[in-house]
């Protein structure tokens, strides 16, 4: 197993290279240097001076790729890509490029615990309801309510997580007047602002969530095993919660895996409509300000986790079953 | 199982009903309404720059103008807008200087004057805020002047510094703040322009980066450290303090605007002791900066500065209280805007301001009287609910019953649809017949756009039609009457200004050579682009859509190039744009702020100036260097109106509108009189904190029972589907119910 997952690490490694190289060329493809100068400097009485002074304060100053004026490694090691990116791999995340030039990593530390906050009981709701009304359909197998409850989930599915926002916020700050619109604050009086971006976003997932565990454990609940099983006398409770849903795990793992960079890297829609300040807000501001050095930052630490989240699933499926090797 | 239902009955229902009980959407904590606190929303972001020199956006306003003091300030009533004395004694004249020295009489030609001398006295006994920088110990030492390596420790706010102190303000903090516009550790947006007319300013930038290059050498180049750059060291000819109260600014020749600038943070008083605290190490690692840690003589100060959430400013306890404004119009008198006269201000003990990244929810906790100003440093914010309860019955009862009743005016602000003139169609090819042609061609255009239409169609984002450059309210701008009328698109009918119908714009593209929108020779039809500066969203869309059928009007084809801001930019520096839409924020209200935009030598394209229109009109070059020079007079409106008459008739730009503005603010705050130019508002404002929690209380009443019938279905459904599967348990295989 160690082999397997130094060999991913090491892929990891290779996609985190392509990762920055397509983000630096890309960024720099539209955006200059010059261009970040100008919006962050003002709309106005913007000078040449100004810019060059800029770009001095922030390392831009520097050909992108290659350094003419350099002798031998130099040029290629004195450049924005270079430097940008040897730092970004030893983690080192420098500063911003917008405003008062604030340090990346003291903030990605800062906002990652927001998100948190925010994203982890989404996770944990997301996983429990999903599963829970997968099964409640399951038990109910062909009847008319997992008819019912299967149009609810592609209804559910079929709209945008916007409108759940947009609804939800109306319905349940503005008419019932029962949570706050949005906001964020510290201590025990967060959960008042917590409570409606979890439950909308558990909500906004639920269709698709268990619509597919629906047909996993649907697909499980017809194999030998759980006939077995029945034919030992097991109630259905202990066949769905002890059998059925253990041996579902695996694209129950791979579903909710996928999710766990969310958990870190906060979410964007979320996060902009409930005014919580965490890192998809960071990415947000980030792009609107064509704060380079942040939207790199943010992409690569994605990336990371990424990396990490999948190789995590692996592990997890040789602990969810037994039989599965990784080699 | 009657245990668990037990524990629900008495343990888990009266806490879920607690819990909701205690529910209500009140973004505040308990009992904030009752207190002395404004609250408003900041739009996306915090302000950028808090460091007087630095900052140039309006977002910053927010704090900055409520903490620093200028020499001077605008009059908070009066309009057209008249310059008063904040720190300074009074707003003073300058003494001209010919070019050996002798004084010069006031109304001297400007040619004539070599150098205006600014004697600014200094009010005395004014204050500084209490800061750790100003700190003292018993023998008289600063104690945080010397903090070594990690002394800094967790402190990331400057209240987490056990110790604070003052001091008076003197004239040399002036002097210092003037030259510190030469610094190179921050972005200095206005150095170009005062370094152009302070006397040794431009030289003195030159001599701080070589002082600055030294101090740094042999130090991380990366390091946030960087060693104190005490601008006492370096004497600036252009800025002295003669006497401890006395502030002498000398420029080069004359100009008159200069007193504006007087009223901008970019003047603000900086002690030396702020940066010789912020430059020790660490302070910077911790965002410790005066760009979050702003230190001045204003009546607040910030208490709290979370990034990209939460400012909140807190009154100064050495403010000296300057008393509320007695004159005003009769129109402020009857709006009670006179009743707090001579009373001293601040009147409110608190500004928080939280970021707000989406408009619904900014509005609707405006609309639930969450927020008093719905953005505390913006004028549009009102236009909205306007147009809203003009829209609705409904809405406008709902909106009146709250007391949203903000009155509407224009600001001194523009926006326009301008053309390259460099481009061989719309400016013309070298010949005069070339130029007259094209001419004519921009005249049909600016008839055909019609402007009124516009701020029908779209009425949150419209305003009174322009016929010049210069907005009402600014010295020299005759909008509104009928002199002000542009002859080339209106003409008076029955004492109205009435745009040219569409026939005489067509009779414009006849002698353009354009009939019917084709090239009279080749008969190819004419299409010009339309750089727009920011992709077709569908907010935009109908705007876009409204400007191509303006030009469709007189049968051109409007291309759109929509493409993003850089784009847009770098397209105009290169001069490869055609029609384009573009706004303008007066930094000051003085003519030259909205003539400079067509002055030739700032033509975007040639040297990157402000001039994205490219005009160039020797004419009226040689005009706008006479008004530059001039100050308000009769002399001076005759030079406007050759200015605009040349406008008029050249046609650079379509003269679009200026925009309305209106603030949303509730109806227990008063004293709101919103202008863009006037920054520092928050000392006039007035809050009624009983209306307030009696509103709020009235407006937000929690309704609980649908929550309750939620909670009962859900738990319906779990008690049925138990049953179910207990049933189901005790099926045999013949689907015969066994007994339990």
């Amino acid at each position: 197993m160690i082999n397997y997952i130094v060999r991913r690490s090491l892929y990891g490694v290779l996609i985190l290279i392509g990762v920055n190289l397509a983000t630096f060329f890309l960024f720099f493809t539209v955006n200059t240097p010059d261009d970040m100068a100008r919006l962050n400097i003002g709309g106005k009485r913007v000078t040449p001076e100004l810019i060059a002074k800029w770009k001095v304060e922030r390392g831009y100053d520097k050909p992108l790729y290659w350094n003419e004026a350099k002798a031998g490694s130099d040029k290629l090691t004195d450049t924005i890509f270079w430097e940008r990116s040897v730092s970004l791999f030893k983690l080192d995340f420098g500063r911003a490029d917008s405003e008062s030039a604030g340090d990346i990593g003291t903030e990605v530390a800062r906002r990652m615990w927001v998100s948190i906050q925010l994203a982890l009981p989404i996770f944990i709701l997301q996983i429990i309801s999903s599963v829970s009304f997968a099964l409640l359909l399951v038990m109910f197998r062909h009847t008319a309510l997992d008819l019912a409850g299967v149009v609810f989930c592609v209804v559910m599915l079929s709209i945008s997580a916007l409108f759940y926002i947009i609804v939800g916020q109306y319905l349940f700050s503005r008419v019932l007047r029962l949570v706050p619109i949005s906001g964020y604050t510290g201590g025990l009086d967060l959960l008042r602002f917590l409570v409606l971006p979890v439950i909308l976003s558990a909500l906004s997932r639920l269709g698709t969530e268990a619509r597919l565990y629906r047909a996993m454990f649907l697909e499980e609940i017809g194999k030998d095993y759980v006939r077995t099983a029945r034919a030992k006398g097991l109630a259905e409770t202990a066949v769905l919660f002890r059998h059925v849903l253990r041996n579902a795990m695996i694209p129950i793992i791979t579903s909710a895996g996928g999710y766990l960079p969310y958990v870190f890297m906060g979410s964007l829609v979320f996060e902009s409509f409930f005014g919580i300040p965490g890192l998809g807000a960071y990415v947000i501001e980030a792009i609107t300000k064509q704060d380079f050095a942040v939207v790199r930052t943010m992409v690569f630490v994605g990336s990371l986790l990424y990396i990490a989240s999948y190789i995590l699933i692996d592990i997890a499926y040789t602990w969810v079953d037994p039989r599965v090797r990784l080699s | 199982m009657s245990g668990s239902i037990a524990v629900i009955a008495r343990i888990v229902i009266p806490a879920a009903l607690a819990v909701l009980a205690a529910c209500d959407n009140s973004p505040w904590p308990k009992g904030a309404a009752s207190e002395n606190t404004i609250y408003s929303a900041m739009i996306e972001n915090t302000p950028r720059h808090l460091d007087p020199t630095a900052s140039y956006w309006s977002n910053d306003t927010l704090v900055t103008y409520q903490v620093y003091e200028p020499p001077y300030g605008y009059h908070y009533l009066k309009r057209p807008f008249e310059l008063v004395p904040k720190t300074a004694e009074r707003v003073v004249t300058p003494i001209y200087l010919d070019k050996n020295g002798k004084a010069l009489p006031d109304d001297a030609p400007g040619e004539l004057v070599a150098e205006s001398v600014y004697d600014v006295p200094i009010r005395k006994g004014i204050l500084y805020q209490p800061h750790p920088a100003f700190a003292k110990d018993e023998q008289g030492r600063y104690r945080y002047h010397a903090m070594k390596p990690g002394e800094v420790g967790k402190r990331n706010a400057i209240q987490q510094f056990e110790y604070t102190g003052t001091r008076e303000l003197v004239a040399e903090d002036f002097v210092y703040a003037i030259k510190r516009h030469a610094t190179t550790r921050i972005t200095t947006p206005i150095f170009g322009v005062f370094a152009e007319y302070v006397i040794g300013l431009k030289d003195y930038g030159e001599l701080i980066k070589k002082e600055d290059a030294t101090l740094r050498e042999g130090l991380d180049p990366a390091s946030q450290d960087k060693p104190f750059l005490d601008f006492r060291r370096w004497p600036l000819a252009g800025a002295t303090a003669p006497e401890p109260h006395l502030l002498r600014i000398r420029l080069h020749g004359k100009y008159p605007q200069w007193k504006y600038w007087m009223q901008m943070t970019f003047m603000a008083p900086v002690p030396w002791e702020a940066d010789a605290f912020y430059a020790q190490p660490g302070m910077a690692e911790r965002g410790l900066t005066l760009d979050q840690w702003p230190v001045g003589t204003g009546p607040y100060m910030v208490k709290e500065f979370i990034k990209d959430r939460r400012i909140e400013m807190v009154r100064n306890p050495n403010y000296r209280g300057e008393p509320y404004p007695c004159d005003g119009s009769p129109e402020d008198k009857a709006r009670g805007l006179l009743a707090d006269c001579g009373k001293k201000t601040p009147f409110v003990d608190r500004i928080v301001s939280v970021v707000e990244r989406e408009a619904t929810p900014q509005r609707n906790k405006f609309r639930d009287g969450y927020y008093d100003l719905e953005v505390f440093e913006r004028t549009d914010t009102g236009i909205s609910y306007i147009v809203e309860a003009l829209d609705s019955e409904r809405v406008r009862a709902n909106y009146e019953a709250k007391g949203f009743n903000f009155p509407k005016y224009s600001d001194v602000n523009s926006y326009i649809i301008g053309f390259n003139m460099i481009d061989p169609v719309l400016g013309g090819g070298p010949t005069a017949e070339d130029k007259l042609r094209a001419r004519k061609l921009r005249q049909a255009i600016t008839i055909a756009i019609d402007w009124d239409e516009y701020s029908k169609i779209f009425p949150k984002k419209g305003g009174e039609t322009a016929m010049s450059p210069l907005p009402q309210g600014i010295p020299g701008s005759r909008e509104g009457t009928p002199e002000g009328i542009n002859p080339v698109t209106h003409r008076m009918v029955g004492g109205k200004a009435v745009r040219r119908p569409i026939e005489d714009a067509k009779q414009l593209m006849v002698e353009a050579g354009y009939p019917g929108g084709r090239d009279a020779k080749t008969g190819t039809p004419l299409v010009i682009n339309y750089d727009y500066y920011a992709p077709p969203t569908p907010e935009r869309k109908p705007e876009i859509d409204w400007v191509v059928r303006q030009f469709a009007k007189i049968d051109i084809q409007l291309e759109v190039r929509a493409t993003d801001n850089n784009q847009f930019q770098d397209k105009v520096r290169k001069g490869k744009h055609q029609v384009f839409w573009t706004g303008w924020n007066a930094d000051y209200p003085d003519a030259e702020n909205f003539l400079f935009l067509l002055y030739g030598p700032n033509a975007k394209s040639v040297s990157d100036g402000e001039n994205t229109a490219n005009y160039q009109n020797p004419e009226y070059d040689k005009l706008f260097t006479q008004l530059k020079m001039l100050d308000d007079g009769p002399e001076k409106q005759a030079v406007i109106d050759k200015m605009v008459k040349i406008l008029q008739d050249d046609a650079p730009w379509s003269m679009g509108f200026y925009p309305w503005a209106s603030t949303a603010v509730q109806s227990w705050i008063a004293n709101s009189k919103p202008a863009i130019l006037i920054r520092d508002h928050g000392r006039y404002l007035r809050l009624d904190p009983a209306l307030r929690v009696a509103k709020l209380a009235e407006w937000n009443k929690p309704v609980y029972w649908p929550v309750v019938a939620i909670v009962v279905l859900i738990a319906a459904l779990v008690a049925f589907t138990r049953r179910h599967l207990r049933r189901r348990e005790r099926l045999n295989a013949r689907g015969e119910l066994l007994p339990a």
